[in-house]
C-alpha cells in the first residue's frame, strides 16, 4: 500500500517537475542576472571607497611627503609653530598602547571565554554574557572620563608607587607618578578590548564540536588537557580573529586613549611617561590646523594609521594562515 | 473611501494655505533670510544666544552656525563656502592673501585665559608674567622655588614638584595663552612662539578645558591653563596676574573689558590685534577678542544688509547678553571704531549700513 502511494507521488513530481524549471528558467534568467549584478556592484563600491580613500589621503597628504619625506617617519619633533613634522612618536604610543592592552586583555579574556563555555554552570552564562555586551556598548568618552577621575588617580596614588618601589629597577616602571600616561593608556584600552575578545571567543570556543572534547576525556585527559588540547588548540584560528578585531579597535581607538595618555609626542622607556597615539593626535589638532603644511601633515598620520593597520591585518592574516595550515597537518 | 476623500481635501487645503503663505510672503517685505556661519567654539554659546535674541529683532534673519574651529572658520570664508567666518585668532597676512576679496575682522567680545593650579590648602597665589613663563618652559620646577615665594610673601609653599598641564587640542585658548606668555618672555618666544597649537617643552596634555581642569584637580601640584568663563563657572582658583602697569589683577568680567580699554587708543584699524598685556591700571593681562570674519564686499545685496544689521545689533545691544554667559563686552571706544568699520561693509561698492 505504502509503497504504491511513494510511487504514485514520484510520478507525480516527475510529470510537474519540467513545467516547474522552465518557469524558473524564464524568471531566473533576469532575476539571476539582476542579483548577480547588484552583488557584483556592492562588492565593487567597497572596492572603489576603500581605493578613494587612499587617493585622497594621498593627495591632500602630498605636499607633507614632499616636505619630510622619509623623515616623517624617523624624527620626533612635533612643532606646528615652525612646522616641523616627524610622526615616530606617534608610531610608537600607538603600537605600544595597543600591544599593552592586548598583554593584558587577552590572557584576560580567552580566560573569561574558557570559563563561560567550558567550566561555567549554565545559570551564570546568561548574567556574565549580558555585562560583557553592556560594557562592549559602553561609548569610549565615558571610558575617558572615568580614565581621568579614577583609574589615574588610582595609578598614581597607589599602583605606580608600588611598582616603582618593587620594580623600578627596570627602565619600564621609572619617572615621576603622573597617573596619566601609556600604562593608563593601556589599561583603558584593555577594558575596552576585553568584551570583544570575550564575545567572538566564546563563539568560536562554543562552536568546537563535542566530539573533540568527549575523544580527549575518552583518553582519560583532565579538564585542563581537555581545554588546552582538544578545544583551543581546535580553535586557535578562531581566536586569533577574535584577537585581531581587539587589537582593530585598540589601534584606532581615539577619545578615550587622549583622556589618558597624557598627549606628549615623546618616546620614553618607562610606561610611567606620557605619550601620543596617531589617532589621538588627529582629533586634537586638526580642527584648528590652518596652515596648509600643517593640515597635511596630520593627513600624512592619518594615511600611516591606514598602512600601520593594513600591516597589522596582513600579519594576522598570515599567522592565522600559518596556524590553520599547522592544525590541518595535525589533523593529517 | 471616506478616508481618501478627506485626505485628499486635507491636501488641497494645505495646498492653498501654502500658495497664501507664499504669496503674502512674496509680496511684502521679504523671505527669510538664512546666513550660514563656521568657526571658533569659544564664542559658540553667545552667538547662538545672539541667533535667537535676534530673530525677535527681524523676524527675517536665520542664521545656521557650525562650530567647527577656528581653523576651519578661516577655510570656509576664504572658500566662500560660508557667509561668515569666526576665529578666536587674527588671520595672518598669508591667510588673507589667499581669500578672494578683502575681508575684516569684526570683534564681538572678548574672553580671558586664567592660570589655575592644585595645591594642598588651597593658597590664593599671585604670579608674576615671568613665572609663569618659566613654569611652562620647565625653568622652575618646583613649588616652593624662591622666586614664587618672593611674589607670594607669607604663604607657605610645599617642596612639590610642579606638573604643567596643557590643552593637547588646538584651541584660541591655548592661543592666547602662548601669545601672552611669548610677549612676557624672550625665550618663549624664541623657543616655542605663538600657535593654537605648539610643542610645549614640559607637561601634560588634557582636552578640551574639561581635561586640562580634570587633571589639575586629580594631580597634587598641577598648574594649567583654562578659560576665565570656565574657571568661574566650576569654581577653580583664578589667580592674580601682574600686569603691564606693574598692579597685580584679579581676572573678571570687568578687567578683561579693561583690557581692550587699554589697547583701544593704539587700535589698528583692521583690529588684527593681540590684546595680550596691554596698558592700563586695572587690565587683566590675559586677553583677547574672538571675531567674526566677513567680506568687505558682499556677494548678495539681502544677506549683506541682514548681516550688516546683525553685526551693529550685536556690537550694541547684543553686549548685555554677555555677562550671563561670563563673556566680557566690549567696552564703549572699541565699539565706536567697529562702528565705522561696519559701515565700511559695501554691496557692490555702495555701502550697506546707509541703506538702512
Amino acid at each position: 500500500m505504502s509503497r504504491t502511494a511513494a510511487h504514485e507521488e514520484g510520478a507525480a513530481e516527475t510529470l510537474s517537475l519540467p513545467r516547474f524549471v522552465r518557469s524558473a528558467r524564464v524568471t531566473g534568467r533576469w532575476g539571476d542576472r539582476l542579483f548577480r549584478l547588484l552583488i557584483r556592484a556592492s562588492a565593487l563600491a567597497l572596492l572603489v571607497i576603500v581605493l578613494g580613500l587612499v587617493v585622497v589621503m594621498i593627495m591632500a597628504a602630498l605636499p607633507s611627503i614632499r616636505a619630510f619625506g622619509w623623515w616623517f617617519l624617523f624624527t620626533s619633533i612635533w612643532d606646528p609653530v615652525a612646522e616641523h613634522f616627524g610622526a615616530l612618536p606617534l608610531i610608537y604610543g600607538t603600537i605600544v598602547s595597543s600591544v599593552l592592552a592586548l598583554l593584558i586583555a587577552v590572557p584576560l579574556g580567552i580566560g573569561a571565554a574558557v570559563f563561560l563555555s567550558e567550566v561555567a554552570p549554565p545559570w551564570i552564562r546568561p548574567p556574565i554574557s549580558f555585562l560583557i555586551e553592556l560594557l562592549a556598548a559602553v561609548p569610549s568618552v565615558v571610558y575617558g572620563l572615568w580614565g581621568i577621575f579614577v583609574l589615574a588617580p588610582w595609578l598614581r596614588t597607589q599602583v605606580q608607587p608600588a611598582l616603582g618601589a618593587t620594580l623600578g629597577f627596570l627602565p619600564l616602571f621609572q619617572g615621576p607618578p603622573y597617573g596619566v600616561g601609556m600604562l593608563a593608556a593601556g589599561l583603558i584600552l584593555a577594558i575596552m578590548v576585553v568584551p570583544f575578545i570575550i564575545a567572538v571567543s566564546r563563539e568560536v570556543l562554543l562552536a568546537v564540536p563535542d566530539a573533540q572534547r568527549e575523544a580527549a576525556l575518552a583518553l582519560g585527559a583532565t579538564r585542563w588537557e581537555v581545554t588546552r588540547l582538544a578545544v583551543l588548540r581546535y580553535a586557535r584560528s578562531g581566536l586569533i580573529g577574535a584577537i585581531l578585531l581587539g587589537l582593530g579597535r585598540a589601534l584606532g581607538e581615539t577619545m578615550a586613549v587622549t583622556m589618558v595618555i597624557g598627549n606628549r609626542a615623546e618616546i620614553s622607556a618607562s610606561l610611567f611617561a606620557p605619550g601620543y597615539t596617531m589617532a589621538s593626535m588627529i582629533a586634537n589638532e586638526f580642527a584648528e590646523a590652518t596652515s596648509d603644511l600643517y593640515l597635511s601633515a596630520l593627513v600624512e598620520v592619518g594615511l600611516l594609521l591606514f598602512v600601520v593597520t593594513v600591516i597589522v591585518n596582513a600579519l594576522a592574516r598570515l599567522l592565522v594562515w600559518s596556524v590553520g595550515g599547522a592544525v590541518k597537518e595535525v589533523r593529517e | 473611501m471616506k478616508g481618501v476623500q478627506v485626505l485628499s481635501r486635507l491636501t488641497v487645503a494645505a495646498f492653498a494655505a501654502l500658495l497664501l503663505i507664499v504669496g503674502y510672503d512674496g509680496g511684502s517685505v521679504s523671505a527669510q533670510t538664512l546666513m550660514n556661519g563656521a568657526g571658533a567654539t569659544f564664542p559658540y554659546p553667545i552667538y547662538s544666544k545672539w541667533f535667537d535674541e535676534y530673530t525677535r529683532v527681524d523676524p527675517s534673519a536665520r542664521f545656521n552656525y557650525q562650530s567647527i574651529g577656528s581653523g576651519g572658520g578661516i577655510r570656509q570664508i576664504t572658500e566662500r563656502t560660508v557667509d561668515f567666518g569666526a576665529s578666536d585668532g587674527p588671520m595672518t597676512d598669508e591667510q588673507l592673501k589667499k581669500a578672494t576679496g578683502e575681508l575684516f575682522h569684526i570683534p564681538t567680545v572678548l574672553g580671558a585665559v586664567v592660570a589655575t593650579y592644585n595645591l594642598p590648602g588651597d593658597p590664593k597665589l599671585r604670579f608674576a608674567p615671568d613665572l609663569l613663563a618659566d613654569i611652562f618652559l620647565g625653568k622652575i620646577t618646583k613649588w616652593n622655588d624662591p622666586r614664587i615665594a618672593a611674589a607670594n610673601p607669607g604663604i607657605g609653599l610645599p617642596n612639590q614638584p610642579i606638573i604643567v598641564v596643557h590643552r593637547s587640542d588646538g584651541s584660541g585658548t591655548t592661543y592666547i595663552w602662548v601669545d601672552y606668555l611669548s610677549k612676557v618672555s624672550k625665550e618663549w618666544e624664541q623657543k616655542v612662539g605663538r600657535g593654537t597649537s605648539v610643542n610645549w617643552p614640559v607637561g601634560l596634555g588634557g582636552k578640551g578645558n574639561e581635561g586640562v581642569t580634570g587633571q589639575v584637580k586629580s594631580t597634587p601640584g598641577a598648574i594649567g591653563y583654562v578659560e576665565l568663563a570656565y574657571a568661574i563657572k566650576n569654581n577653580l582658583p583664578a589667580p592674580m596676574v601682574r600686569n603691564e602697569a606693574g598692579k597685580f589683577v584679579q581676572p573678571s568680567i570687568q578687567s578683561t573689558t579693561a583690557a581692550a580699554a587699554g589697547a583701544a587708543k593704539n587700535m589698528p584699524s583692521d583690529f588684527r590685534v593681540s590684546l595680550t598685556n596691554p596698558p592700563g591700571d586695572d587690565a587683566y593681562p590675559i586677553a583677547s577678542f574672538t571675531w567674526l570674519l566677513v567680506y568687505k564686499d558682499q556677494p548678495d545685496q539681502v544677506k549683506g544688509q541682514a548681516l550688516v544689521k546683525f553685526l551693529w545689533w550685536a556690537i550694541h545691544d547684543g553686549q548685555k547678553y554677555t555677562s550671563d554667559l561670563l563673556y566680557a563686552p566690549l567696552p564703549a571706544q572699541v565699539a565706536k571704531h567697529i562702528e565705522a568699520k561696519i559701515g565700511q561693509i559695501t554691496y557692490q561698492g555702495k555701502p550697506l549700513l546707509a541703506a538702512r
